[in-house]
């Protein structure tokens, strides 16, 4: 049941990004919160885009298109919070809108194509095959270790 | 005897490491009683080793119970008075302790090791009698090193039969562990405990707001009281998180003697203070230095016994710890009566590893040479020994001292000794911090740094800052400040929220260095709850950690000394460390300096750098006490000794004031405050000093022509060293 790095996750927790669909694995999801005002940092990486106060807990959050390398979002549009633990305390991923959490499917997962870019290819561990779209599988200990990889 | 019980082992080495911390000091104590020992230490010794002994016993660990038990037989004879607590019989019990501390550490593989050295040492103290001990101890000391002398041992071995009083044992069985009234808690819950008793803190500041908003007087009760209990609480949390400074220096009786013994001096250590609380991670943070510290002391402060002696010192150096609390901080004071400084020397070494100049030196005070030694790669040690002299030393103190936000100060007096002064805080998680705005978000900057504020208004705003090659400077107070704008550092390029016509600067200080951080905003100082950096922000040098402000939105920290580095006030060499703070080295002839010109007499005249003066004051004369014949009036708390200047420099004086207030003013040395009287003060004047006749009368620099007349240069640090005659320097209000 438990999820490691090596094998896919069996329940993903699903958002959207730039109209791409993307997943993590749910047991590293703290909770999902409506967008909340962050107090910019200067001089920080450029995909960290702020600091949230989460009832006392201060949590750094990480703009997932910069990170991805996605266009900006579109103006007027509030992102969503996944928060997600990790070893350094909790840290939250902006997303677009969140969708289901979908069980996985060994046997519609993929390693992600050669064609992938360099960067990217590094934070996706493979994809799923949805009926009617890919669900890309994000490597959440590399995505949230923003000064490991230039975005 | 094999046992699964792992937590039964665990609490089995804390609690021997417990018991063998103390008897190391205990046993140190029992040494300084050769002409009787204290039968209850030594039976607390004894119930320690013993109880070793037995529950290794009982977990399996041979080895380990069969040292304790020798060592308990020693203890044993030593209790009932049949043997001295000898240099010898002290060295053995202590070198025992030590290889049971080591059996403690590596305890998987304790029944392998080889401890018979221990035990056959031990024994041969039981084995002879206690006279011949008593011998072999002074034969020791005359044939100098360590090693003892078997043959003499084994002649008189077997007088005395080890296995006896054992009986006496028996009533020591039942040990009372430690203190009924205290438990052991894990640190990492205490950690947790006081994170979110800092939660708590910031939820009650943002409930006080709404309150307030609100207006319901059974609300506004009840918040009250949350807020009262919430204060309460945190004072509890933060009490559970201190520990008295003599953990750390309980290390050090045990390191002087045995420094002592290595360089051939004969050190006593004297502690005052011991019960001085702080916090454990502050705790944590000093241990190294102090060691370091208390190291330097007995190696190069002390003089050998036969110096100390030819000179008329005791032949017993003395190092003397004291801790104590002051204005909200903790002051460590590590002070000597050895050699002191060698100022030459230091001068000498300071110029050929180029870390200053000829010309930096000869302009240099005593105190500021005796600073050099927190230079990086600074070390006078004229050989390497173990003990110091590796080059890497008082800097790395200095440096790691600075780091938890206090500072280090250094006083020596050249045959009479040293005094090393630490200033920390008392603790690292609540700060009280100054709170500014720069380009729409809060910044919190650490109190520590923080000196003064200046505010520039109207047309000061564009008259007051100079650039020197494109560099902006600032003169406060006829000294040259330069200035690093905030929004610049942080590359932002928000509109200011301050209006045009003003400018904000925040006076800091980073490494001996002082700069202007100009601001959009200065707020309020506020207790803030200090929470580390995430992983993701590490890299970014000019923060130092994360906050939350009273409503709730977070405030990053600023790292003062990041800041400097980041806009260059200070390179990586730390050159800023050599800049005369009081801008003494300025003197030279030919610069500009701000002068304040006073009237002395009918018409002479004196002029004192502005830059020397801390403020000026006028003072009632009625409010002129006497404390030894020296003139002296109450000042911010403190006993501020007034100087007559005009009679002390022996000119005329012609009190013109009709008011009945005297004109001082205050100067500042070393920590020290003096108030000069003055007749009157007649201007201040930016003027290139041309000294045309120096001054042939102590106190008096030389003559200089000012608006056309000519004016006597006070020399104040002369001044000062002239009447720093005994009676003065008596007074503690202004050491």
């Amino acid at each position: 049941m438990s999820a490691t790095s090596q094998s896919p996750a069996s329940q993903l927790c699903t958002f959207y990004l730039d109209n791409q669909m993307f997943g993590i694995d749910v047991q590293s999801v703290q909770e999902v919160i409506r967008y909340q005002q962050m107090t910019d940092i200067p001089l920080a990486p450029d995909s960290v885009c702020g600091l949230i106060n989460l009832r006392g807990q201060i949590v750094t959050a990480i703009e997932l298109r910069k990170r991805l390398g996605l266009p900006n979002r579109p103006e007027g549009q509030l992102p969503m919070n996944v928060v997600v633990r990790s070893d350094d305390g909790a840290v939250s991923l902006l997303v677009d809108q969140i969708g289901d959490v979908q069980e996985s499917d060994e046997e519609n997962f993929e390693p992600p194509p050669e064609t992938l870019r360099g960067s990217t290819r590094q934070l996706i561990r493979g994809a799923y095959k949805m009926k009617d779209r890919l669900l890309l599988v994000l490597d959440t200990e590399r995505v949230i270790d923003v000064t490991s990889n230039v975005d | 005897m094999t046992i699964e019980d792992d937590e039964l082992i665990k609490d089995f080495i804390v609690e021997s490491q417990e018991h063998l911390s103390d008897v190391e000091s205990q046993l140190l104590t029992l040494e300084s009683q050769q002409d009787g020992v204290d039968v209850a230490l030594v039976n607390k010794v004894f119930r320690a080793v013993h109880s070793i002994k037995g529950a290794a016993g009982f977990l399996g660990f041979e080895v380990l119970e069969s040292l304790a038990h020798r060592g308990e037989e020693v203890l044993n004879r030593l209790r009932n008075n049949e043997m001295r607590p000898t240099n010898l019989v002290i060295n053995t019990l202590l070198k025992a302790t030590d290889r049971l501390k080591g059996l403690l550490d590596s305890l998987e593989t304790s029944n392998e090791q080889d401890v018979t050295e221990h035990i056959v040492a031990l024994e041969r103290l039981l084995n002879a009698d206690s006279a011949v001990v008593e011998e072999l101890d002074r034969v020791k000391k005359v044939d100098a090193p360590e090693e003892a002398v078997p043959e003499r041992v084994s002649e008189c071995a077997s007088q005395r039969d080890s296995a006896e009083s054992i009986s006496s044992v028996i009533h020591d069985a039942a040990i009372v562990s430690a203190v009924d009234s205290t438990i052991r808690v894990d640190v990492s819950l205490l950690d947790t405990l006081m994170t979110r008793v800092g939660e708590l803190v910031l939820a009650r500041n943002q409930i006080l707001q709404f309150t307030g908003e609100l207006g319901n007087t059974d609300l506004l009760r009840t918040t009250q009281r949350l807020n009262l209990i919430t204060t309460e609480l945190q004072e509890g949390v933060m009490k559970t998180r201190m520990q008295p400074i003599g953990n750390v220096w309980s290390k050090f009786p045990r390191l002087v003697r045995d420094l002592a013994v290595i360089c051939g001096k004969e050190v006593r250590i004297e502690m005052e203070g011991k019960a001085t609380e702080l916090d454990k991670t502050i705790i944590e943070a000093i241990k190294d230095p102090l060691t370091h510290l208390v190291r330097n002391t007995v190696d190069h402060g002390i003089e050998k016994p036969e110096v100390r002696r030819s000179i008329g010192k005791p032949v017993e150096g003395c190092l003397t710890l004291r801790a104590f609390h002051e204005g909200g901080q903790v002051i460590i004071d590590i002070s000597d009566d050895g050699a002191g400084l060698n100022l030459e020397r230091i001068k000498i070494k300071a110029i050929e590893k180029g870390l200053v100049s000829q010309e930096q030196v000869a302009r240099m005070q005593e105190q500021e040479i005796a600073q050099l030694i927190f230079l990086p790669g600074f070390s006078t040690a004229e050989k390497v020994s173990n003990v110091s002299g590796r080059g890497v030393g008082m800097d790395v103190v200095k440096t790691n001292i600075e780091k938890i936000g206090g500072s280090v100060d250094l006083q020596t007096r050249p045959g009479l000794g040293t005094t090393v002064k630490i200033k920390i805080p008392l603790t690292l998680a609540i700060i009280p911090a100054l709170i500014v705005s720069c380009a729409g978000n809060r910044f919190a900057i650490p109190q520590v740094n923080l000196l003064e504020l200046v505010r520039l208004e109207g047309e000061q705003t564009t008259k007051s800052i100079e650039w020197i090659q494109g560099a902006p400077v600032y003169r406060l107070r006829g000294r040259l400040l330069p200035l690093v704008y905030l929004r610049n550092v942080l590359k932002t390029n928000v509109a200011s929220e301050a209006p045009q016509d003003v400018i904000n600067i925040v006076i800091l200080r980073a490494d001996d260095r002082q700069f202007g951080l100009v601001v959009d905003r200065v707020n309020d100082t506020e207790e803030i709850v200090v929470k580390p950096l995430s992983k993701q922000l590490k890299g970014v040098a000019v923060y130092s950690g994360t906050t939350i402000m009273g409503d709730g939105k977070v405030a990053l920290i600023l790292d003062v000394l990041g800041l400097a580095y980041a806009s260059q006030v200070i390179s990586k060499m730390r050159d800023g460390a050599l800049v005369d703070p009081n801008g003494r080295s300025k003197d030279a002839n030919g610069e500009p300096q701000t002068l304040i010109i006073l009237g002395t007499g009918t018409s002479r005249r004196l002029a004192l750098p502005i830059s020397q003066v801390a403020r000026l004051e006028k003072i009632s004369k009625e409010a002129v006490e006497y404390a030894d014949q020296q003139e002296v009036v109450q000042y911010r708390g403190k006993i501020l000794p007034l100087i007559r200047l005009a009679s002390f420099l022996g000119l005329e004086s012609n009190d013109t004031s009709e008011d009945n207030l005297l004109n001082v003013v205050v100067y500042n040395e070393n920590e020290r405050s003096f108030g000069l009287v003055i007749d009157k003060i007649i201007d201040i004047v930016e003027t290139s000093l041309q000294i045309n006749h120096p001054s042939a009368r102590e106190g008096l620099l030389g003559s200089v022509v000012i608006h056309d007349r000519v004016t006597d240069l006070v020399d104040l640090p002369a001044v000062i060293r002239m009447i720093d005659c005994p009676s003065l320097s008596q007074l503690p209000s202004f050491v």
